[in-house]
């Protein structure tokens, strides 16, 4: 019993055993629960075990799915974009330009500031700000700039965007940040040796090897944007639609069958996205 | 579970004791176990209110536990989870959707001491022997079952009620009358361009569906068969003209909670919208001029009410009667009145308010002296006359209830189109 136990073998599996079945349970398990609850029909208040495609059909057959999707891309893409850029440049600045380590942990908490409330605060608290008779538009009107108030500041794109960058940049920060402290400060000397210009020392030498960060960072916004439903219902005012939006609406209607089918394709969709990210840059190798 | 804690003797002591009980109501045998009686009621926000529970502790000496939910889950766990509740407060287009489910019971109205109080639009469906039934869900085609386990509906006054009505009113759109300056008077005002950008509706697709209905046959733009049980062609055609007013830029959002009609029209956001009546007041109670519409082509009107659980049984059950004498006897429907609601038995409220109050709510009399909620907010000067006036004036001039239609599958994709358009 003793020499089984002390096996390398054994003690590998026991090792790895509590997470694989915490794991099981809770993540395997639940998705494979959705992806057969896919399969099944809906009346208007019960499920009924089916194996039927008229899910799907229906999802693929549907236009409104194609625009809504797209729609969902748009919301990740330009997301990413500015919450990279947002996110590169406040590591960049935490990282190379101060020097004290004091006032890089100070500002770096000030970043997190924010995140002591809650996301939904956050949120909302955009609303009167930006709305018609809001503090911006308000401001605005007594500088002179506007006559008429934004009616587009507050349930559009912009809005919807606006909060997104609000409620992400710093999960774009946070491993910039992490992966920039980990460069070797002698790199930078040796490319201002050879006479490297400060944009070129950060275009060869400091982008290059922060790309396993600004990876980290962009799957972090990616899913979350995709996954998000709060965000794009009350910054738009509803009036704008993603697929957490689909689902959650298919949720309320007790159709959990077909939400089931469109949270498989989200699912799918977002790993064939993380995917091809990953296949830009190894990870692993790089960290 | 609470019932568990009697024995099976106790349990036939406590059903002969009901018995006697209902044979002379007066005196309560089982008065010192229902003490230890909690049951456990769900519903929407409306009606689920605390001061009801304390009262109800006060007066009957059991506890009631209150759950608020929104009508979507509402219909959910009513449908699905039976023993999660002993009852449930729910509108009659879920009790629709919920009855044939058999997770309610039939209730004996010979058990109900107002039944024959009860207004007419919960029995024979008409408030007053002229009127005529209104289009969609109406009370009274959901309101009766054929007997104690009865899954199905019927038309006549059976004995056996599937909800005992408790509150009710008549819904149209909420207006700033301060920032529009004229009157408005049709449905059709909605989709003036006029607001353009300063209109919204409710993004809940049975009732929001309704009310653009009432907008397209205001517009002479479709006349339907019955709004509340449209077929897909109408469903597309009423789907369509509102999807077109969307991108015209029409709509500055939809709202989904009570809270959030509030706030946009608190804000000046909206100036015209689907409202429910207690959000009219809440905007009121700020300061802001907001008025509850009267509109020539009528009110879309809806109705709840309260059903038992069909696990619901022995001690439990006679207190859940208990419970709802108690409700029809006229505190709650006083209470609720004094909300904007109507009661379902109006006489036995009256008691409980005072004349002024009658007079305002009830009757459309101008106040004689200000009224306020019962919170203590003042809601109405004295002079003021309450919008659309006395309860025959509001509740018979209803164009529509509520409803569930046989093409709702149908009804709920193209509304989720709309939304996504």
């Amino acid at each position: 019993m003793e020499r089984i136990l002390k096996s390398p073998n054994v003690t590998g599996w026991l090792l790895a055993a509590p997470l694989t079945l915490v794991l099981a349970a809770f993540l395997v398990l639940p998705i494979v629960m959705i992806v057969i609850v896919s399969f099944w029909t809906a009346t208007d208040f019960s499920i009924v075990p089916a194996f039927s495609w008229e899910n799907y059909a229906f999802l693929f057959g549907s236009e409104v799915t194609y625009r809504v999707f797209l729609n969902t891309f748009k919301y990740a893409a330009i997301t990413w974009a500015v919450t990279l850029v947002l996110g590169f440049t406040v590591a960049y600045f935490l990282a190379f330009h101060v020097r004290s380590q004091t006032w890089q942990t100070a500002l770096f908490l000030l970043c997190t500031i924010p995140f002591w409330t809650s996301n939904i605060i956050r949120m909302i608290s955009w609303i009167p700000f930006l709305g018609r008779n809001g503090i911006a538009n308000s401001t605005l009107i007594s500088l002179g700039v506007i006559d008429e108030p934004l009616e587009w500041l507050l349930f559009s794109d912009f809005s919807v965007i606006l909060a997104f960058v609000h409620l992400y940049t710093l999960f774009m920060v946070v491993p910039i940040f992490n992966t920039m402290m980990r460069i070797d400060r002698s790199l930078l000397e040796a490319a201002s040796d050879a006479g490297a210009s400060g944009f070129q020392t950060l275009w060869n030498v400091i982008l290059p090897l922060t790309r396993p960060g600004i990876m980290i960072g962009s799957i972090f916004v990616i899913t979350l944007v995709m996954g998000d439903f709060i965000t794009v219902r009350f910054m738009s005012g509803s009036q704008a639609a993603n697929v957490g939006r689909l689902i959650s609406n298919d949720i309320a209607l007790l159709q959990y069958p077909s939400a089931s089918a469109t949270a498989v394709v989200l699912l799918a969709t977002v790993l064939l996205t993380i995917g091809i990210l990953l296949r830009l840059v190894d990870i692993r190798k790089e960290l | 579970m609470k019932k568990n804690h009697y024995s099976r003797r106790t349990l036939l002591k406590g059903a002969a004791a009901a018995g006697l009980a209902s044979a002379f109501p007066a005196p309560m045998i089982w008065a010192q176990d229902i003490k230890d009686i909690t049951l456990r009621q769900f519903g929407t926000g409306v009606s689920n209110l605390n001061e009801v529970a304390q009262k109800v502790k006060e007066d009957l000496g059991f506890t009631l536990t209150m759950t608020a939910l929104d009508s979507d889950a509402v219909t959910q766990r009513a449908a699905t989870q039976p023993d999660s509740f002993d009852i449930a407060d729910i509108e009659y287009w879920i009790c629709k959707k919920v009855w044939p489910t058999g997770n309610l019971q039939a209730m004996d109205t010979s058990k109900i001491k107002n039944y024959d109080k009860i207004v007419g639009i919960f029995r024979s469906g008409k408030l007053t022997p002229e009127s005529t039934v209104a289009q969609g869900t109406a009370p009274h085609t959901v309101g009766f079952t054929s007997g104690p386990g009865g899954k199905d509906f019927v038309q006549e006054e059976s004995g056996w009620m599937t909800l005992i009505p408790t509150i009710y009113n008549a819904d149209t759109l909420g207006i700033r009358p301060d920032l529009i300056g004229r009157p408005i008077e049709s449905w059709t005002e909605l989709l003036n361009p006029e607001f353009k950008g300063k209109a919204s509706i409710l993004d809940i697709s049975s009732i929001g569906i309704m009310d653009a209905a009432m907008v397209c046959e205001a517009m002479g733009e479709i006349t339907y068969g019955d709004k509340g049980n449209m077929t897909r062609g109408e469903i597309d055609r009423t789907m369509a003209i509102f999807t077109e007013a969307k991108k015209a830029g029409q709509f500055r959002a939809f709202w989904k909670t009570f809270d959030e009609s509030v706030n946009l029209m608190a804000s000046g956001e909206v100036v015209i919208q689907s409202m429910w009546s207690p959000a009219i007041t809440a905007v009121k109670s700020r300061g802001i001029p907001c008025v509850y519409q009267p509109l020539k082509e009528g009110y879309r009107s809806w109705g709840g009410g309260i059903g038992l659980s069909a696990r619901l049984d022995g001690l439990a059950l006679e207190a859940a009667y208990e419970y709802i004498n108690w409700y029809l006897s006229g505190w709650v429907g006083g209470f609720l009145m004094r909300q904007g609601y109507y009661s379902a038995v109006p006489e036995t409220s009256k008691e409980f308010m005072s004349e002024n109050e009658w007079g305002y709510w009830f009757e459309g009399k101008p106040a004689a002296d200000t009224i306020t909620n019962p919170q203590g907010q003042a809601m109405a000067q004295a002079g003021e006359v309450r919008d659309g006036g006395s309860f025959e004036e509001r509740m018979g001039r209803v164009a529509c209830w509520n409803s569930v239609m046989d093409e709702n599958q149908y009804m709920v994709r193209k509304w989720n189109e709309f939304i996504a358009a």
